[in-house]
Protein backbone atom coordinates (compact mmCIF):
# COMPACT_ATOMS: atom_id res chain seq x y z
CA UNK A 1 0.00 0.00 0.00
CA UNK A 2 1.42 3.65 -0.38
CA UNK A 3 2.85 5.77 2.11
CA UNK A 4 3.32 9.26 2.36
CA UNK A 5 6.97 10.09 2.95
CA UNK A 6 5.97 12.13 5.73
CA UNK A 7 3.34 12.68 8.02
CA UNK A 8 4.70 15.78 8.34
CA UNK A 9 3.33 17.38 5.33
CA UNK A 10 -0.62 17.11 6.68
CA UNK A 11 -1.44 20.06 7.71
CA UNK A 12 -3.83 19.81 10.84
CA UNK A 13 -4.84 16.78 12.59
CA UNK A 14 -3.14 13.45 11.26
CA UNK A 15 -4.43 10.29 11.82
CA UNK A 16 -0.28 8.51 11.66
CA UNK A 17 -1.90 5.71 12.19
CA UNK A 18 -2.19 1.69 11.58
CA UNK A 19 -4.59 0.14 10.35
CA UNK A 20 -6.14 -3.27 8.88
CA UNK A 21 -8.43 -5.66 7.66
CA UNK A 22 -8.36 -9.32 7.04
CA UNK A 23 -11.08 -12.04 6.09
CA UNK A 24 -11.67 -15.39 7.83
CA UNK A 25 -14.12 -18.17 7.53
CA UNK A 26 -17.47 -16.39 7.06
CA UNK A 27 -16.24 -12.76 7.69
CA UNK A 28 -14.22 -9.93 7.96
CA UNK A 29 -12.20 -7.82 11.04
CA UNK A 30 -11.62 -4.62 9.98
CA UNK A 31 -9.23 -2.66 12.74
CA UNK A 32 -7.74 0.78 13.65
CA UNK A 33 -5.56 1.83 16.27
CA UNK A 34 -6.85 5.45 17.75
CA UNK A 35 -4.43 8.22 18.33
CA UNK A 36 -4.28 11.62 16.17
CA UNK A 37 -0.96 13.84 16.83
CA UNK A 38 -0.67 17.46 15.02
CA UNK A 39 2.52 17.61 12.81
CA UNK A 40 3.87 14.19 15.03
CA UNK A 41 4.99 16.66 17.92
CA UNK A 42 1.84 15.43 20.44
CA UNK A 43 -1.19 13.54 20.57
CA UNK A 44 -4.37 15.47 19.81
CA UNK A 45 -6.92 12.37 20.74
CA UNK A 46 -6.23 9.29 22.52
CA UNK A 47 -9.37 7.90 21.39
CA UNK A 48 -9.99 9.10 17.76
CA UNK A 49 -12.47 6.53 15.78
CA UNK A 50 -10.90 5.59 12.72
CA UNK A 51 -13.43 2.69 11.58
CA UNK A 52 -15.93 4.46 10.28
CA UNK A 53 -19.66 2.96 9.22
CA UNK A 54 -20.70 3.79 6.02
CA UNK A 55 -23.42 1.31 5.76
CA UNK A 56 -25.19 -1.68 7.86
CA UNK A 57 -22.58 -3.76 7.02
CA UNK A 58 -19.77 -1.81 5.70
CA UNK A 59 -17.34 -0.48 7.77
CA UNK A 60 -14.29 2.11 6.46
CA UNK A 61 -10.74 2.79 8.05
CA UNK A 62 -9.39 5.86 7.47
CA UNK A 63 -5.64 7.01 7.17
CA UNK A 64 -3.68 10.51 6.81
CA UNK A 65 -5.21 13.96 6.84
CA UNK A 66 -8.36 13.62 9.55
CA UNK A 67 -10.41 16.23 7.98
CA UNK A 68 -10.54 14.92 4.61
CA UNK A 69 -10.65 11.42 5.74
CA UNK A 70 -13.80 12.80 7.48
CA UNK A 71 -15.30 14.82 4.93
CA UNK A 72 -14.52 11.56 2.32
CA UNK A 73 -16.54 9.26 4.27
CA UNK A 74 -19.00 11.47 5.37
CA UNK A 75 -20.02 11.83 1.75
CA UNK A 76 -19.50 8.25 0.71
CA UNK A 77 -21.89 8.12 3.65
CA UNK A 78 -24.24 9.73 1.93
CA UNK A 79 -23.83 8.53 -1.48
CA UNK A 80 -23.78 4.96 -0.33
CA UNK A 81 -27.27 5.31 1.65
CA UNK A 82 -28.75 7.01 -1.23
CA UNK A 83 -27.73 4.39 -3.99
CA UNK A 84 -29.39 1.98 -1.73
CA UNK A 85 -32.56 3.28 -1.71
CA UNK A 86 -32.23 4.17 -5.63
CA UNK A 87 -31.60 -0.05 -5.47
CA UNK A 88 -33.93 -1.35 -3.02
CA UNK A 89 -31.12 -3.51 -1.76
CA UNK A 90 -28.00 -2.81 0.87
CA UNK A 91 -25.00 -1.65 -1.30
CA UNK A 92 -21.97 -4.31 -2.34
CA UNK A 93 -18.99 -3.60 -0.32
CA UNK A 94 -17.48 -2.96 -3.95
CA UNK A 95 -19.75 -0.26 -4.32
CA UNK A 96 -18.60 1.47 -1.45
CA UNK A 97 -14.91 1.12 -2.45
CA UNK A 98 -15.84 2.89 -5.52
CA UNK A 99 -17.62 5.46 -3.81
CA UNK A 100 -14.18 6.29 -1.66
CA UNK A 101 -12.05 5.81 -4.95
CA UNK A 102 -14.14 8.22 -7.02
CA UNK A 103 -13.63 11.09 -4.50
CA UNK A 104 -9.67 10.28 -4.01
CA UNK A 105 -8.98 9.93 -7.39
CA UNK A 106 -10.93 12.98 -8.69
CA UNK A 107 -9.93 15.13 -5.72
CA UNK A 108 -6.19 13.63 -5.40
CA UNK A 109 -4.36 17.20 -5.64
CA UNK A 110 -5.95 18.34 -2.78
CA UNK A 111 -6.51 15.51 -0.29
CA UNK A 112 -4.44 13.80 1.44
CA UNK A 113 -6.54 10.54 2.86
CA UNK A 114 -6.23 6.81 1.99
CA UNK A 115 -9.16 4.01 3.25
CA UNK A 116 -9.11 0.21 4.04
CA UNK A 117 -13.20 -1.05 3.11
CA UNK A 118 -14.40 -4.27 4.06
CA UNK A 119 -17.88 -5.61 4.79
CA UNK A 120 -19.93 -8.13 3.92
CA UNK A 121 -22.72 -8.25 1.19
CA UNK A 122 -24.87 -10.90 -0.18
CA UNK A 123 -23.23 -11.41 -3.52
CA UNK A 124 -19.27 -12.16 -3.02
CA UNK A 125 -19.75 -12.40 1.39
CA UNK A 126 -16.64 -11.25 3.23
CA UNK A 127 -14.19 -8.81 1.39
CA UNK A 128 -11.53 -6.23 1.99
CA UNK A 129 -10.92 -3.50 -0.45
CA UNK A 130 -7.71 -0.98 -0.08
CA UNK A 131 -8.10 2.69 -1.79
CA UNK A 132 -5.02 4.41 -1.63
CA UNK A 133 -4.01 8.12 -1.59
CA UNK A 134 -3.87 8.94 -5.62
CA UNK A 135 -7.39 6.19 -5.94
CA UNK A 136 -5.93 3.55 -6.63
CA UNK A 137 -8.58 0.35 -5.36
CA UNK A 138 -7.23 -3.52 -5.09
CA UNK A 139 -9.47 -6.31 -3.53
CA UNK A 140 -7.18 -8.39 -1.10
CA UNK A 141 -8.16 -10.74 1.54
CA UNK A 142 -5.91 -9.10 3.97
CA UNK A 143 -4.80 -5.86 3.58
CA UNK A 144 -2.85 -3.36 6.13
CA UNK A 145 -2.14 0.70 6.05
CA UNK A 146 -1.04 3.88 7.89
CA UNK A 147 2.61 4.46 9.01
CA UNK A 148 2.66 1.53 10.97
CA UNK A 149 1.90 -0.94 8.62
CA UNK A 150 6.02 -0.81 7.84
CA UNK A 151 6.65 -2.67 10.92
CA UNK A 152 3.58 -5.66 10.18
CA UNK A 153 4.04 -6.87 6.83
CA UNK A 154 6.38 -9.32 8.06
CA UNK A 155 4.13 -10.22 11.09
CA UNK A 156 0.67 -10.69 8.41
CA UNK A 157 2.72 -11.96 5.87
CA UNK A 158 3.68 -14.88 7.70
CA UNK A 159 0.91 -15.34 10.62
CA UNK A 160 -2.07 -14.66 7.66
CA UNK A 161 -4.22 -17.76 6.97
CA UNK A 162 -7.34 -17.91 4.49
CA UNK A 163 -10.19 -18.96 5.88
CA UNK A 164 -9.19 -18.66 10.11
CA UNK A 165 -11.82 -19.18 12.84
CA UNK A 166 -13.03 -15.65 14.28
CA UNK A 167 -11.77 -15.81 16.99
CA UNK A 168 -7.96 -16.97 15.18
CA UNK A 169 -8.21 -14.10 12.85
CA UNK A 170 -9.30 -11.57 15.91
CA UNK A 171 -6.75 -12.62 17.38
CA UNK A 172 -4.37 -11.96 14.46
CA UNK A 173 -5.48 -8.90 14.51
CA UNK A 174 -5.31 -7.58 17.51
CA UNK A 175 -1.27 -9.04 17.66
CA UNK A 176 -0.66 -7.26 14.37
CA UNK A 177 -2.32 -4.05 15.60
CA UNK A 178 -0.40 -3.98 19.22
CA UNK A 179 3.05 -5.12 17.25
CA UNK A 180 2.44 -2.08 15.07
CA UNK A 181 1.13 0.63 18.10
CA UNK A 182 4.30 -0.86 20.03
CA UNK A 183 7.02 0.14 17.35
CA UNK A 184 5.30 3.16 15.29
CA UNK A 185 5.55 6.72 17.85
CA UNK A 186 2.29 8.19 16.22
CA UNK A 187 -0.15 4.77 16.54
CA UNK A 188 -1.07 4.30 20.09
CA UNK A 189 -4.04 4.14 22.08
CA UNK A 190 -6.34 1.00 21.92
CA UNK A 191 -7.29 -0.89 19.18
CA UNK A 192 -10.97 -0.60 17.67
CA UNK A 193 -12.03 -3.95 15.89
CA UNK A 194 -14.91 -4.45 14.24
CA UNK A 195 -15.91 -8.41 13.26
CA UNK A 196 -18.69 -8.20 10.12
CA UNK A 197 -20.45 -11.34 9.26
CA UNK A 198 -23.80 -12.30 7.67
CA UNK A 199 -25.51 -11.77 11.12
CA UNK A 200 -24.30 -7.95 11.38
CA UNK A 201 -21.03 -5.93 12.49
CA UNK A 202 -20.01 -6.52 16.40
CA UNK A 203 -17.43 -4.23 18.30
CA UNK A 204 -14.29 -4.94 20.00
CA UNK A 205 -12.45 -2.75 22.16
CA UNK A 206 -9.22 -3.81 23.43
CA UNK A 207 -7.56 -1.22 26.22
CA UNK A 208 -3.92 -0.40 25.49
CA UNK A 209 -3.30 -2.10 28.75
CA UNK A 210 -4.77 -5.03 27.86
CA UNK A 211 -3.23 -5.32 24.50
CA UNK A 212 -0.74 -8.31 24.03
CA UNK A 213 2.82 -7.91 25.29
CA UNK A 214 5.63 -9.40 23.26
CA UNK A 215 8.86 -10.08 24.16
CA UNK A 216 11.09 -6.88 25.63
CA UNK A 217 7.92 -4.78 27.04
CA UNK B 1 -30.14 21.02 3.37
CA UNK B 2 -32.91 23.92 2.20
CA UNK B 3 -33.97 24.33 6.24
CA UNK B 4 -30.54 24.37 7.88
CA UNK B 5 -28.60 27.00 5.16
CA UNK B 6 -30.49 30.12 4.36
CA UNK B 7 -27.90 32.08 3.83
CA UNK B 8 -25.53 30.23 1.17
CA UNK B 9 -26.42 26.95 -0.60
CA UNK B 10 -23.59 24.69 0.14
CA UNK B 11 -22.06 23.38 -3.32
CA UNK B 12 -22.74 19.55 -4.13
CA UNK B 13 -19.53 17.42 -3.79
CA UNK B 14 -16.25 19.30 -2.68
CA UNK B 15 -15.17 22.37 -3.89
CA UNK B 16 -11.82 23.27 -3.75
CA UNK B 17 -11.78 26.52 -5.63
CA UNK B 18 -10.12 28.27 -2.44
CA UNK B 19 -7.31 26.21 -2.70
CA UNK B 20 -6.74 27.07 -5.92
CA UNK B 21 -6.92 30.68 -5.25
CA UNK B 22 -4.72 30.62 -2.51
CA UNK B 23 -2.06 28.65 -4.30
CA UNK B 24 -2.07 31.53 -6.77
CA UNK B 25 -1.94 33.91 -4.18
CA UNK B 26 0.90 32.44 -2.52
CA UNK B 27 3.04 32.83 -5.42
CA UNK B 28 2.49 36.70 -5.59
CA UNK B 29 3.59 37.58 -2.29
CA UNK B 30 7.26 36.02 -2.92
CA UNK B 31 7.79 33.44 -0.26
CA UNK B 32 6.44 35.62 2.87
CA UNK B 33 2.72 35.33 2.58
CA UNK B 34 0.62 37.11 5.68
CA UNK B 35 0.52 35.04 8.79
CA UNK B 36 -2.96 34.99 10.08
CA UNK B 37 -3.19 36.70 13.62
CA UNK B 38 -3.06 34.22 16.55
CA UNK B 39 -5.02 35.57 19.62
CA UNK B 40 -3.50 33.44 21.73
CA UNK B 41 -6.23 31.29 24.00
CA UNK B 42 -6.97 29.24 26.60
CA UNK B 43 -10.01 27.15 25.80
CA UNK B 44 -11.70 24.34 27.70
CA UNK B 45 -15.09 22.06 28.43
CA UNK B 46 -16.05 19.87 30.42
CA UNK B 47 -19.07 17.16 30.79
CA UNK B 48 -20.33 16.72 34.10
CA UNK B 49 -23.22 15.04 35.36
CA UNK B 50 -26.00 17.07 34.43
CA UNK B 51 -24.77 19.02 31.54
CA UNK B 52 -21.86 20.93 30.07
CA UNK B 53 -18.94 22.96 31.62
CA UNK B 54 -17.11 25.46 29.34
CA UNK B 55 -14.31 27.85 30.50
CA UNK B 56 -12.01 30.31 28.93
CA UNK B 57 -9.50 33.45 29.13
CA UNK B 58 -10.34 36.95 28.29
CA UNK B 59 -7.34 37.82 26.74
CA UNK B 60 -7.07 38.94 22.87
CA UNK B 61 -4.02 39.49 21.52
CA UNK B 62 -2.27 41.08 18.46
CA UNK B 63 1.11 39.93 18.20
CA UNK B 64 2.91 41.30 22.01
CA UNK B 65 -0.11 44.08 22.48
CA UNK B 66 -3.13 42.86 24.79
CA UNK B 67 -5.55 44.14 22.53
CA UNK B 68 -8.75 43.62 24.38
CA UNK B 69 -8.65 42.58 28.41
CA UNK B 70 -11.86 41.67 28.80
CA UNK B 71 -12.97 39.65 25.31
CA UNK B 72 -16.21 37.19 25.43
CA UNK B 73 -14.60 34.28 23.97
CA UNK B 74 -17.79 32.05 24.48
CA UNK B 75 -20.22 32.79 21.95
CA UNK B 76 -23.90 32.06 21.89
CA UNK B 77 -25.06 29.96 19.03
CA UNK B 78 -28.29 28.27 20.46
CA UNK B 79 -30.49 28.53 23.82
CA UNK B 80 -29.17 24.92 24.93
CA UNK B 81 -25.58 25.62 23.10
CA UNK B 82 -22.32 27.61 23.34
CA UNK B 83 -19.29 27.70 21.72
CA UNK B 84 -15.70 28.80 22.87
CA UNK B 85 -13.34 29.90 19.94
CA UNK B 86 -9.89 30.07 19.75
CA UNK B 87 -7.68 31.37 16.82
CA UNK B 88 -8.36 34.48 14.32
CA UNK B 89 -10.44 36.30 16.68
CA UNK B 90 -12.57 37.71 13.42
CA UNK B 91 -12.97 33.91 12.35
CA UNK B 92 -14.34 31.86 15.38
CA UNK B 93 -17.01 35.45 15.80
CA UNK B 94 -17.54 35.38 12.48
CA UNK B 95 -18.30 31.58 12.02
CA UNK B 96 -20.11 31.64 15.10
CA UNK B 97 -22.47 33.69 14.20
CA UNK B 98 -23.19 32.34 11.05
CA UNK B 99 -24.00 28.85 12.81
CA UNK B 100 -26.39 30.70 14.93
CA UNK B 101 -28.22 32.39 12.77
CA UNK B 102 -28.44 29.26 10.68
CA UNK B 103 -29.77 27.07 13.62
CA UNK B 104 -32.13 30.01 14.46
CA UNK B 105 -33.55 29.74 10.95
CA UNK B 106 -33.69 26.25 11.09
CA UNK B 107 -35.53 25.60 14.41
CA UNK B 108 -38.05 28.07 12.71
CA UNK B 109 -38.44 26.64 9.83
CA UNK B 110 -38.99 23.11 11.06
CA UNK B 111 -40.30 23.87 14.41
CA UNK B 112 -37.15 21.59 16.50
CA UNK B 113 -34.87 22.83 18.70
CA UNK B 114 -31.07 22.48 16.96
CA UNK B 115 -29.46 19.17 18.24
CA UNK B 116 -25.86 19.42 18.84
CA UNK B 117 -24.69 17.21 16.28
CA UNK B 118 -26.25 19.26 13.78
CA UNK B 119 -24.00 22.43 14.81
CA UNK B 120 -21.45 20.44 14.74
CA UNK B 121 -21.95 18.73 11.03
CA UNK B 122 -22.40 22.68 9.63
CA UNK B 123 -18.96 24.08 11.52
CA UNK B 124 -17.35 20.79 9.94
CA UNK B 125 -18.81 21.33 6.33
CA UNK B 126 -17.87 24.89 6.70
CA UNK B 127 -14.31 24.69 8.18
CA UNK B 128 -13.10 21.62 5.52
CA UNK B 129 -15.01 24.11 2.35
CA UNK B 130 -12.15 26.57 3.23
CA UNK B 131 -9.25 24.02 4.08
CA UNK B 132 -7.96 25.62 7.04
CA UNK B 133 -8.15 29.47 5.74
CA UNK B 134 -10.42 30.17 8.32
CA UNK B 135 -8.56 30.17 11.69
CA UNK B 136 -11.21 28.44 13.87
CA UNK B 137 -10.34 26.19 16.33
CA UNK B 138 -13.81 25.76 18.47
CA UNK B 139 -15.19 23.85 21.40
CA UNK B 140 -18.68 23.07 21.22
CA UNK B 141 -21.18 22.28 23.85
CA UNK B 142 -24.72 21.74 24.39
CA UNK B 143 -27.21 19.68 25.93
CA UNK B 144 -30.41 18.33 23.63
CA UNK B 145 -32.62 15.48 24.00
CA UNK B 146 -29.98 12.57 23.14
CA UNK B 147 -28.11 14.25 26.11
CA UNK B 148 -24.90 16.18 26.90
CA UNK B 149 -22.17 16.98 24.23
CA UNK B 150 -19.08 18.38 23.90
CA UNK B 151 -17.38 18.17 20.71
CA UNK B 152 -13.90 20.07 18.80
CA UNK B 153 -14.02 21.27 15.27
CA UNK B 154 -10.34 22.47 14.46
CA UNK B 155 -9.44 25.16 11.61
CA UNK B 156 -9.21 22.14 8.69
CA UNK B 157 -12.73 20.53 9.57
CA UNK B 158 -11.78 17.45 11.41
CA UNK B 159 -14.35 16.68 14.64
CA UNK B 160 -13.58 14.88 17.79
CA UNK B 161 -15.82 14.30 20.55
CA UNK B 162 -14.69 13.70 24.36
CA UNK B 163 -15.73 14.07 27.59
CA UNK B 164 -13.12 16.96 28.08
CA UNK B 165 -11.18 19.34 26.00
CA UNK B 166 -9.07 21.81 25.58
CA UNK B 167 -8.03 24.26 22.68
CA UNK B 168 -6.09 27.80 21.49
CA UNK B 169 -1.94 28.27 22.52
CA UNK B 170 -2.22 27.37 26.12
CA UNK B 171 -4.71 24.26 25.27
CA UNK B 172 -1.47 21.28 26.66
CA UNK B 173 -1.15 23.46 30.10
CA UNK B 174 -4.83 22.99 30.63
CA UNK B 175 -4.65 19.51 29.03
CA UNK B 176 -2.31 18.63 31.72
CA UNK B 177 -4.68 19.69 34.51
CA UNK B 178 -8.05 18.08 33.02
CA UNK B 179 -6.27 14.81 31.93
CA UNK B 180 -5.14 14.13 35.84
CA UNK B 181 -8.79 15.97 37.39
CA UNK B 182 -11.57 14.64 35.08
CA UNK B 183 -13.80 11.77 36.13
CA UNK B 184 -16.97 10.57 34.45
CA UNK B 185 -20.13 12.28 36.14
CA UNK B 186 -18.85 15.37 38.29
CA UNK B 187 -20.67 17.46 40.24
CA UNK B 188 -21.54 20.98 39.23
CA UNK B 189 -19.10 22.50 41.26
CA UNK B 190 -16.17 20.29 41.15
CA UNK B 191 -16.66 20.89 37.18
CA UNK B 192 -16.51 24.53 37.29
CA UNK B 193 -13.55 24.24 39.75
CA UNK B 194 -11.85 21.70 37.45
CA UNK B 195 -12.23 24.14 34.01
CA UNK B 196 -11.33 27.19 36.00
CA UNK B 197 -7.87 25.18 37.01
CA UNK B 198 -7.14 24.39 33.62
CA UNK B 199 -8.14 27.54 32.43
CA UNK B 200 -5.81 29.05 34.78
CA UNK B 201 -2.94 27.04 34.28
CA UNK B 202 -2.95 28.05 30.86
CA UNK B 203 -2.83 31.85 31.24
CA UNK B 204 0.13 31.30 33.73
CA UNK B 205 1.49 28.74 31.49
CA UNK B 206 1.09 30.37 28.18
CA UNK B 207 1.89 34.28 27.28
CA UNK B 208 -1.00 34.77 25.04
CA UNK B 209 -3.61 33.66 27.37
CA UNK B 210 -4.05 36.04 30.30
CA UNK B 211 -6.51 38.35 32.62
CA UNK B 212 -9.80 36.78 33.57
CA UNK B 213 -11.72 33.40 33.06
CA UNK B 214 -15.43 32.69 32.10
CA UNK B 215 -17.51 30.25 32.44
CA UNK B 216 -21.10 28.97 30.73
CA UNK B 217 -23.13 26.04 32.71
CA UNK B 218 -24.95 24.54 30.28
CA UNK B 219 -28.03 22.05 31.92
CA UNK B 220 -31.25 21.09 30.86
CA UNK B 221 -32.74 23.53 33.20
CA UNK B 222 -31.08 26.45 31.09
CA UNK B 223 -27.78 28.25 30.99
CA UNK B 224 -25.22 29.87 33.83
CA UNK B 225 -22.82 32.21 31.59
CA UNK B 226 -20.61 33.37 34.22
CA UNK B 227 -18.67 36.25 33.53
CA UNK B 228 -16.31 36.58 34.59
CA UNK B 229 -16.18 33.83 37.12
CA UNK B 230 -12.53 34.56 38.26
CA UNK B 231 -10.95 38.03 38.31
CA UNK B 232 -7.40 37.87 37.50
CA UNK B 233 -5.35 39.11 40.81
CA UNK B 234 -3.03 41.60 38.50
CA UNK B 235 -6.23 43.56 37.75
CA UNK B 236 -4.99 46.99 36.92
CA UNK B 237 -5.98 49.93 39.36
CA UNK B 238 -6.14 52.75 37.02
CA UNK B 239 -9.21 54.56 36.57
CA UNK B 240 -10.35 54.93 32.77
CA UNK B 241 -13.34 57.41 33.49
CA UNK B 242 -11.50 61.12 34.38
CA UNK B 243 -14.63 63.30 35.30
CA UNK B 244 -14.01 64.58 38.80
CA UNK B 245 -17.63 66.05 40.90
CA UNK B 246 -18.43 70.25 40.90
CA UNK B 247 -16.00 71.05 43.90
CA UNK B 248 -13.30 68.83 43.43
CA UNK B 249 -10.63 71.88 42.83
CA UNK B 250 -11.67 74.66 44.92
CA UNK B 251 -12.44 78.64 43.89
CA UNK B 252 -9.98 80.96 44.77
CA UNK B 253 -11.36 84.12 43.25
CA UNK B 254 -14.65 84.40 40.75
CA UNK B 255 -14.83 87.33 38.33
CA UNK B 256 -17.67 88.25 36.16
CA UNK B 257 -17.71 90.64 32.87
CA UNK B 258 -20.88 91.16 31.26
CA UNK B 259 -20.50 90.76 27.56
CA UNK B 260 -22.04 93.67 25.38
CA UNK B 261 -24.40 92.32 22.96
CA UNK B 262 -26.46 94.38 20.51
CA UNK B 263 -29.31 92.82 18.23
CA UNK B 264 -28.34 93.99 14.57
CA UNK B 265 -31.02 91.62 12.72
CA UNK B 266 -34.72 90.07 13.64
CA UNK B 267 -36.13 87.53 11.36
CA UNK B 268 -38.81 85.51 12.30
CA UNK B 269 -39.73 82.37 10.54
CA UNK B 270 -42.96 80.38 10.97
CA UNK B 271 -43.37 76.72 11.24
CA UNK B 272 -45.89 75.09 9.22
CA UNK B 273 -46.98 72.46 12.17
CA UNK B 274 -49.86 71.24 10.55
Amino acid sequence: MEKRSADSRVKGVSTGTTILAATFDGGVVIGSDSRASIGGDFVSSKTINKVIQVHDKIYCCMAGSLADAQAVTKAAKFHLSFHSVQMGTPPLVIAAASVLQELCYKNKDELQAGFITAGWDRKKGPQVYVVSLGGMLIGQPVTIGGSGSTYIYGYVDAKYKPNMSREECLQFATNALALAMGRDNVSGGVAHLVVITEAGAEHVVVPGNKLPKFHNE
Amino acid sequence: MALSNVLQTPAAGFNFDNAARNAALEGLFDGRTPTPLKTGTTIAGVVFKDGVVLGADTRATSSEVVADKMCAKIHYIAPNMYCCGAGTAADTEKTTDLLSSNLTIFSLNSGRNPRVIMAVNILQDMLYRYHGQIGASLILGGVDCTGNHLYTVGPYGSVDKMPYLSMGSGHLAALGVLEDGYKPDLELDKAKELVCVAIHTGIMSDLGSGNNIDICVITRQGVDYIRPYQVSEYQDKRKTKYKYGPGTTPVLTEKVVPLKLEVVEEAVQPLDTA
